[in-house]
């Protein structure tokens, strides 16, 4: 599938606005068990990213999301520069200009290795990793069966997050709470599936991907 | 021995008043012999820690003896590793996060390179101190 110019401008456009309209959530989230500053970091990252949007958008796929990864990375100020920086960093070296969704799934699935690489961390403890890992499962299994993608990957990112809530975060600062983690959502679940919200409800309207055919 | 003989210490906080306060402290224990510098809060001026100021900070205190960096929280580590990643290729290999508490350990790790130890014996000085 070949993303043009006008639908990588929507892309970036639909993440930064997935994120702005809900950094007070993702802050309330992360005031329950981090260090609260989660929707304001996100905030500021995706700022940047959109400050840059038109630039961005005239790249080929790769460079625009290596690039934008870098603009993460430079301006959150917080773990989640790094985490969410690699991960689309990753995502751009892997994937090819004009990709099939056996290519994508295969880069997703590499960019989230070098997340786990990144923060150290697996499924199960209670990270924006419930989210991503059930994300690219989807994505590999809808290579050989392609339909309703989009919604199988909303589908997945929603119950990877509703799956946090009775976890017990043993990494990042909510693991400081131990037990008293349990019962809250992750902020970085939630705002990794604010992203994969915005990226499907972009690319579904995509010719394209219709009947979930992204070839 | 000139400064660039001996191993540079980077503290990386989350509150560029602890990082400063750090400095300071190790100037007075330790002396001006060792290049030290200070990289704390976010971009935006805030709590938090930033890549790019990081990435400078390693910089300024560049030697071939390597850089050794002592972190507080999660994220400073994080972003640690990151900028470490960003430096010209020639540089990574010289460059540790000690795994040792920030303030003991940034005095600890400036004795040890002040008395002109290799980057190996700068960090296992300052991780003796590791819980």
């Amino acid at each position: 599938m070949k993303l043009d110019t006008e639908t990588k401008d929507r892309l970036i456009a639909a993440m930064a606005q997935a994120i702005a309209s809900h950094a007070g959530e993702l802050t309330d989230l992360d005031r329950a068990i981090g260090d609260g500053d989660h929707g304001s970091n996100m905030k500021r990252g995706f700022d940047a990213v959109l400050a840059d949007r038109a630039n961005l958008a005239s790249k080929p796929l790769p460079d625009m999301l290596k690039a934008l990864g870098t603009h993460l990375v430079m301006t959150i100020g917080g773990a989640s520069g790094p985490l969410y920086g690699t991960l689309f960093m990753a995502l751009g070296k892997d994937i090819p200009a004009e990709p099939s969704l056996a290519d994508a799934a295969r880069a997703f699935a590499a960019a989230v290795n070098a997340v786990k690489a990144r923060g150290k961390a697996t499924t199960g403890e209670k990270t924006m990793l419930e989210v991503l890992q059930p994300v690219v499962d989807v994505l590999q299994a809808s290579v050989s069966n392609p339909a309703g993608l989009g919604d199988r990957v909303k589908a997945a990112a929603d119950a990877g997050l509703e799956s946090t809530k009775p976890m017990k975060a043993s990494k990042g600062r909510a693991s400081f709470l131990g037990e008293r983690s349990i019962g809250h959502l992750d902020p970085g679940a939630r705002s990794s599936q604010l992203l994969a919200h915005a990226v499907i409800g972009v690319l579904a309207a995509q010719p394209a991907l219709e009947g979930g055919r992204l070839s | 021995m000139t400064a660039n003989s001996r191993v540079g210490i980077v503290i990386v906080s989350h509150s560029a008043e602890v990082a400063r306060g750090t400095v300071d402290m190790v100037r007075q224990m330790v002396g001006h012999e060792v290049p030290v510098a200070a990289s704390g809060g976010n971009p935006a001026g805030g709590l938090g820690t930033d890549v790019a100021s990081i990435i400078a900070a390693i910089k300024k205190v560049w030697s071939p003896k390597g850089v050794a960096i002592l972190v507080d929280l999660g994220g400073a580590e994080t972003n640690s590793e990151m900028a470490i990643e960003m430096l010209p290729e020639a540089w990574r290999g010289k460059v540790v996060i000690c795994n040792a508490p920030i303030v003991e350990g940034a005095v600890m790790a400036a004795t040890e390179a002040a008395g002109g130890g290799t980057l190996e014996q700068v960090r296992a000085t300052a991780e003796e101190l590791a819980p």
